[in-house]
């Protein structure tokens, strides 16, 4: 048969026109009743020996189409396409033929779904943001069903995630996506790499480089090194890394790509960060996200499982519940205390220099132990740790062996006046996009915590967002470190820690055990915070590396 | 000397003297002060605050002001600020918020006078009162400005700027009770300090954190701020609405600005990242800086005029631990380095340059261009003498114009759209490209397709057994061959294309001497280079000897009489050409009525006797036919590739480079290719072919030249209803909903022409959109003169 008129165009759907998105729709139904028909055709003669590969492969083929039909049925922006959908789906049952189900409970495992957002009952504003993200990906992720927790720093994620993927820059758009897949595949996030994997095959990808980091180009392969120092020990990163990059005869890199290349790294170590932090389920469409066969086990899910956190079959109990409430009632009037006591005495207790330099210290080390009990070790899945080598190379392996991390002064190299210009420069606009962006993560807030109202939150927010730079080393001279103590508890110093250095460990128990109380929608909001603090300590780390390059 | 005397006068008696000069620091250095006696300098750093001595011939280390065992937070200094009126009072901002007083006069080794803890955040900025000898302000990154008087152990007043971080304050130097401060979201604020409860105004003055700013020492109302934005704005804050009276754009961040004294128009920055230099600018000419300091290897993070009533001194501190003393004699001048010389082509051929008026004015005959009736737009600049680089910078412009009507470049517009030049076989791609060229008349490079094909295109490879031997042969004869004969083609090809070039020059002879200088090719210039170059009686003697057999070896000739060929490798009508002589001279007159070009035409007569029976293509032809390996040949073709550049035909060079790829690419220096696509490109973009153009940089395999399709090109669409831009990332306007079709009738598609590039981006390229504005020189002209100009005029402007 003819490939090429079977071929699916669904970027048709992605117009804003309601007349274009139904000839397009059209054209889909027409494809699937021909394939099915095809198919059955096929299954009535069975005595057809030739064409038993390709009745698979047809069948396959058909199923993908199926899924992703499916995937439009329940996350299109546009009403008029997930209800054509559904009836396309309805009608090709009616042949006979097996549909697909979505597997899971939508789109995070650790918030129940109907905590979140249901497409179609969206307000404007979210609309108009789901139909953007919509029109450039042609597709409403999880991530994005989640993150509209908080519309305004979704917009601008957005926004910025659009203009590294697909609008100008130095690197081709191939190598954009196949970046994003080395830098998910540093934590496993199988969601991150399934995902780039089919946009990176959509942009004219080799599939052989997908088959590990060693069939990719050398150039590529170079950029390995970086991203696993950048991932796991982004202190250790020198002027040296920079050179290697820069001065390798043909394969090397430009100014300008490096940057590129920096930012796509960090992005998605600190997007895979989200992934597990929120427990995001794999899409519909992707293998894992559907069925019609028994769930897939083989394909870049494995990760999941062996984490506990394919939790499929996970009881209804919400932990918070087990708990009793004037517990964790308590524990958020114990913060709230503590901030106000904070506030009112921080001009009387006066700690001597030595002591708040001290308390940098102890901070910094004892963030290297956090850690979960279940220290186990975690042998990748075999199928996303091909993107990258050197599996054992990670943030824990300097806490055990004590090493010391050097101290980085904000007030010597900061986000705000080195880096974004650094940034600007090289990869015009994108300074601008990322500098929005952590201004919209550090200063939102809503002015609540858990059922409180009117609550300054700012000493919290900045708590955690210094204690997420400690961990990396980083010290602000005007921060006393003595308030994170105080305001973080050792469960959610285990989660940060969790999500920031090594993500794929984190658990449903560890999402639910920190701040009980609290909404779900604040847990994103602490994501969030996380995800840019940690985005913006490795930039700073690689960016001050390229300066020292530079002068 | 007058400065001299001046200062002398200024000071009172004391002359300042010294000379440009360095010393290392332990520490990089964060801000550098001034004491009021010009003779010391205090420098403050994270691990430094020193006080230095400034000599005759050095610095002199005269204070370590950083006692004490334990290093103390409060110790690192982000800032630092001498008194102004007393000589022994110092202040400095802690990167941990403390705001440290150090009295000088103090007996003891630790000369910290008071501290100030009431900051929550790193202290930004400190500054004295110019007059009041006890009133310290700060401005700190919590978003506060506390005024402190240093009588009295707790601030007297602070001021809530209600936005973000404050990244400077300063005191007017004129009003007593009015400060400015600057702050990280672009705002700026006016303050009167008996008034801590709201601003006296606010306004937003840079895109992004203003590091600094600095009050004019002598105009009453004059404020600089320099920001993030790598902009230098200067406010006349005297109106009723603070107006921008002028805008340097420099390359980098600005973190410093410094009037300089004695000097209305002029001030000193220096940049937070990236940038090292420090630059003296005149606000006037915000293009190019008057002067530039580049003694330091890291950034310069303070800058301090020694004494505020000499511009010729000034002090810097840097990130590379040095502190250094800079004159102004000793200051280069980019101006000087300044070509004040510029040539452009318009759209229609014709040429503007503008030239150091006495470079022109010294030739004989040639006057400055002073505007005609075609083009009014043309002024010469009225000078103001008052202003700076006046005798070192004026030039003249000179316009030449191509006769009206002639639409020369017709062909290469032609050619440009019609060639192929991937994506078929080799072989096809020949023919079809001569193909091409004899339809528009260039016979000359439809040949040269014509042997490419026939060099490229032979069947299978040479055995090497027979290779040397062949290479032996043909080494002293092939090459010569070849290039004698491309060289006497050329007379009539050239012919046709250069007409107009000497049309151009007569007509406008009367008002504009076009001498060979300039870059269009006269026919004269042609006929210098084919008499030099061909030696061809010699080179065609050379061969005589094997001519017969070679002639023999064609299995093709077997039907000579052909006339029209189907097959374009067929070497008949060129032969017709060269051996036949009336055709030839007949054919130049029609094309060309030079009698130089006749000249030319006597030089093919003259050859052509030499050997009545000899074909040049049947030589060559033949020389294929012996299996030679098409690498032989590329020494041959790279001379011809250059010969066409040289000749202005850079088209042709580029498009056999490209279809030839590799079989040639190696034997062509990268700059050479990167120099001829660039300009391959460049013409391309001016007859307005972005899809060639864009195709050409796609082929290209010279990085410097893919990565121009890289660049950014905006593209900014308004809706044709309400004129709003339609900022989503769809075609629809968000006040009316309606989807508009891709390119639909209705939009106004308007391109920004990228001028806020810094210099040293390479400059924008063609994307892939049907239609992009390449770079912003070329812009002005599609702006002024294209179809969308109106449209896009208004948003150029805006944006």
């Amino acid at each position: 048969m003819a490939e090429g008129e079977n071929e699916v165009r669904w970027d048709g759907l992605c117009s804003r026109d309601s007349t274009t998105r139904e000839t397009a729709l059209e054209n889909i139904r027409q494809t699937i009743l021909r394939k099915s028909e095809c198919l059955r055709s096929v299954k009535e003669t069975p005595h057809h020996p030739s064409d038993g590969l390709s009745n698979t492969e047809s069948s396959d083929g058909l199923n993908k189409l199926l899924a992703h039909l499916l995937m439009l049925s329940k996350r299109c922006p546009f009403k008029d396409v997930r209800e054509k959908s559904e009836f396309i789906l309805k009608s090709i049952q009616e042949l006979g033929i097996r549909i697909p189900r979505p597997l899971g409970q939508g789109p995070s495992r650790f918030i129940p779904e109907k905590e979140i957002l249901q497409v179609g009952s969206e307000d404007a504003q979210m609309h108009a943001l789901f139909a953007d993200s919509f029109a450039a990906l042609g597709r409403l992720d999880n991530i994005t069903l989640v993150m509209v927790f908080h519309p305004q720093y979704l917009e601008s994620f957005l926004k910025t995630q659009h203009y590294l993927l697909q609008m100008d820059g130095p690197l081709p758009l191939h190598y954009r996506h196949y970046i994003g897949i080395m830098a998910a595949a540093r934590h496993q996030c199988s969601y991150l790499v399934n995902l780039h994997v089919n946009d990176f095959l959509h942009v004219g990808g080799d599939p052989k480089w997908l088959n590990g980091l060693e069939n990719a180009p050398q150039k590529l392969q170079n950029l390995g090194e970086l991203n696993k120092v950048l991932a796991h020990r982004p202190w250790l990163i020198t002027k040296e890394h920079i050179e290697g990059l820069l001065k390798a005869e043909e394969h090397s890199w430009s100014l300008a790509e490096l940057v590129h290349a920096v930012v796509l790294l960090t992005h998605y170590h600190s997007l895979a960060s989200f992934t597990f932090g929120c427990g995001i389920s794999p899409e519909i469409h992707c293998d894992g996200g559907h069925t019609f066969r028994p769930p897939s086990v083989s394909n870049y899910c494995i990760c999941d499982i062996t984490n506990g956190n394919h939790s499929v079959d996970e009881m209804p109990v919400n932990s918070a519940e087990n708990v009793s409430v004037s517990d964790s009632f308590f524990e958020v009037e114990a913060l709230m205390e503590k901030m106000r006591q904070l506030q009112e005495c921080r001009d009387e207790e006066e700690a001597s220099q030595e002591e708040m330099a001290s308390r940098f210290e102890i901070e910094k080390r004892e963030s290297m132990f956090v850690f979960s009990s279940d220290d186990d070790e975690v042998t990748p899945a075999r199928d996303v740790s091909r993107h990258f080598e050197d599996t054992s190379y990670g943030y824990k392996d300097f806490s055990r062996h004590g090493m010391h991390v050097p101290t980085f002064r904000v007030q010597d190299y900061c986000w705000e006046d080195h880096g974004y210009s650094l940034v600007n420069r090289l990869y015009p606009d994108v300074g601008q996009l990322i500098d929005e962006k952590f201004h919209i993560a550090y200063n939102l807030t809503y002015n609540t915590m858990a059922m409180h109202k009117d609550v300054d939150t700012s000493m919290l927010r900045r708590a955690i967002w210094n204690y997420i730079h400690c961990m990396f080393g980083i010290r602000y001279d005007d921060y006393d470190y003595g308030e994170i103590n105080q305001l973080l508890d050792r469960s959610f110093k285990v989660y940060i820690k969790t999500v920031v250095c090594t993500p794929e460990k984190v658990t449903k128990r560890m999402y639910e055990s920190f701040w009980r109380q609290f909404k779900h929608s604040e847990k994103v909001h602490v994501n969030l915070l996380l995800i840019e603090a940690r985005m913006q300590a490795e930039l700073l780390y690689a960016l001050r590396a390229i300066t020292r390059y530079m002068t | 000397m007058e400065k001299m005397s001046r200062v002398t006068t200024a000071l009172g008696g004391s002359v300042l003297t010294g000379r440009t000069m360095h010393c290392h620091l332990d520490a990089p250095a964060n801000a550098i002060s001034v004491c009021r006696d010009a003779a010391q300098v205090v420098v403050a750093g994270r691990s430094i605050f020193k006080i230095y001595a400034i000599e005759e011939e050095q610095f002199v280390e005269k204070l370590n002001l950083r006692v004490g065992r334990k290093p103390s937070l409060n110790l690192s200094c982000a800032d630092v600020v001498w008194h102004q009126m007393d000589e022994n009072l110092l202040a400095t901002a802690a990167t941990n918020g403390v705001v440290v007083t150090w009295n000088l006069g103090r007996p003891a080794r630790n000369k910290q006078d008071q501290l100030f803890t009431e900051h929550k955040r790193t202290v930004n900025k400190v500054c004295f009162h110019p007059t009041e000898a006890h009133v310290l302000l700060s401005g700190s990154q919590d978003g506060f400005m506390k005024c402190f008087d240093l009588r009295r152990k707790d601030s007297v007043s602070t001021f809530s700027g209600q936005s973000e971080s404050v990244r400077d304050v300063q005191f007017s130097i004129r009003d007593y009770f009015t400060f400015a401060s600057t702050f990280e979201n672009g705002n700026v604020q006016l303050w009167d300090i008996r008034r801590p409860d709201r601003c006296e105004r606010m306004f937003t003055a840079h895109n992004g954190p203003v590091f600094c700013c600095d009050w004019h020492p002598e105009d009453r109302g004059w404020l600089a701020t320099g920001g993030r934005d790598k902009m230098v704005k200067v406010w006349d804050m005297t109106t009723h609405r603070a107006k921008e009276m002028h805008c340097v754009q420099t390359i980098a961040s600005v973190a410093r600005v410094k009037w300089r004294p004695e000097c209305r128009h002029h001030l000193a920055t220096c940049s937070m990242m990236v940038d090292h230099n420090i630059y003296v600018w005149d606000v006037r000419r915000p293009f190019v800086p008057a002067a530039m300091f580049e003694e330091h290897r890291d950034v310069t993070t303070g800058i301090a005029w020694r004494h505020p009533h000499d511009p010729s001194f000034l002090l810097s501190g840097s990130k590379d631990s040095s502190l250094c003393q800079h004159l102004f004699r000793d200051a280069s001048q980019p101006v000087e380095r300044a070509n004040p010389e510029g040539l452009c082509y318009g759209l229609f051929g014709d040429l503007a340059f503008a030239a150091k008026e006495s470079l022109v004015a010294a030739e004989s005959g040639r006057k400055p261009y002073t505007g005609d009736r075609r083009h009014p737009i043309f002024f010469k600049r009225k000078l103001d003498p008052a202003e700076p680089f006046a005798g070192l910078a004026s030039s003249a412009l000179s316009v030449f114009e191509t006769e009206p009507g002639g639409g020369g470049m017709r062909w290469f517009v032609d050619t440009a759209e019609r060639y192929a030049l991937a994506g078929r076989p080799l072989a096809e791609l020949c023919d079809h490209n001569a193909k091409v060229a004899r339809e528009l008349g260039r016979n000359q490079v439809a040949q040269t397709w014509t042997m490419l094909r026939i060099i490229y295109c032979s069947p299978g490879l040479v055995p090497t057994a027979n290779l040397n031997h062949s290479v032996g042969k043909g080494g002293s004869c092939g090459l010569p061959l070849m290039n004698s004969f491309n060289l006497k083609d050329m007379a009539p090809g050239l012919g046709s294309e250069t007409r107009l070039d000497r049309s151009k020059g007569d007509a406008r002879s009367d008002t504009v001497l076009l001498d060979s200088s300039a870059t269009l090719i006269t026919n004269e210039d042609n006929e210098e280079t084919e008499g030099s170059d061909v030696p061809a009686d010699y080179l065609l003697g050379d061969v005589e000897g094997e001519e017969d057999e070679l002639y023999l070896l064609d299995p093709e000739h077997a039907h000579p009489e052909e006339p029209e060929c189907v097959l374009p490798q067929e070497a008949f009508p060129l032969r017709h050409e060269i051996v036949d002589t009336p055709p030839g001279p007949e054919h130049l007159q029609d094309k060309a009525d030079s009698p130089h070009v006749s000249g030319s035409e006597a030089d093919v007569a003259s050859l052509a006797p030499v050997d009545s029976s000899f074909s040049l293509l049947s030589v060559s032809h033949a020389l294929y036919d012996s299996r030679l390996p098409p690498d032989f040949f590329s020494v041959l073709v790279r001379d011809m590739l250059h010969f066409y550049a040289e000749q202005g035909d850079v088209q042709m060079a580029v498009s056999v480079l490209i279809i030839l790829g590799e079989r040639v690419r190696k034997d062509i220096d990268e700059q050479t290719q990167e120099h001829w696509y660039t300009s391959y490109i460049d013409l391309l973009q001016r007859f307005r072919l972005w899809n060639v153009s864009n195709e050409v940089v796609k082929l290209s395999t010279s990085r410097a030249v893919s990565c121009l399709n890289q660049a950014s090109t905006t593209l900014h669409v308004n809706c044709s209803h309400c004129k709003r831009p339609m900022s989503s990332r769809g075609w629809v306007c968000d006040r009316w909903g309606s989807g508009v079709g891709r390119w639909g009738r209705g939009l106004q598609a308007a391109q920004e022409p990228l001028l806020r590039r810094p210099p040293s981006c390479p400059p924008p390229g063609a994307t892939a959109a049907p239609a992009c504005v390449p770079s912003a020189t070329t812009w002005s002209r599609v702006c002024s003169c294209g179809a969308r100009a109106a449209a896009t005029a208004a948003t150029c402007s805006t944006s």
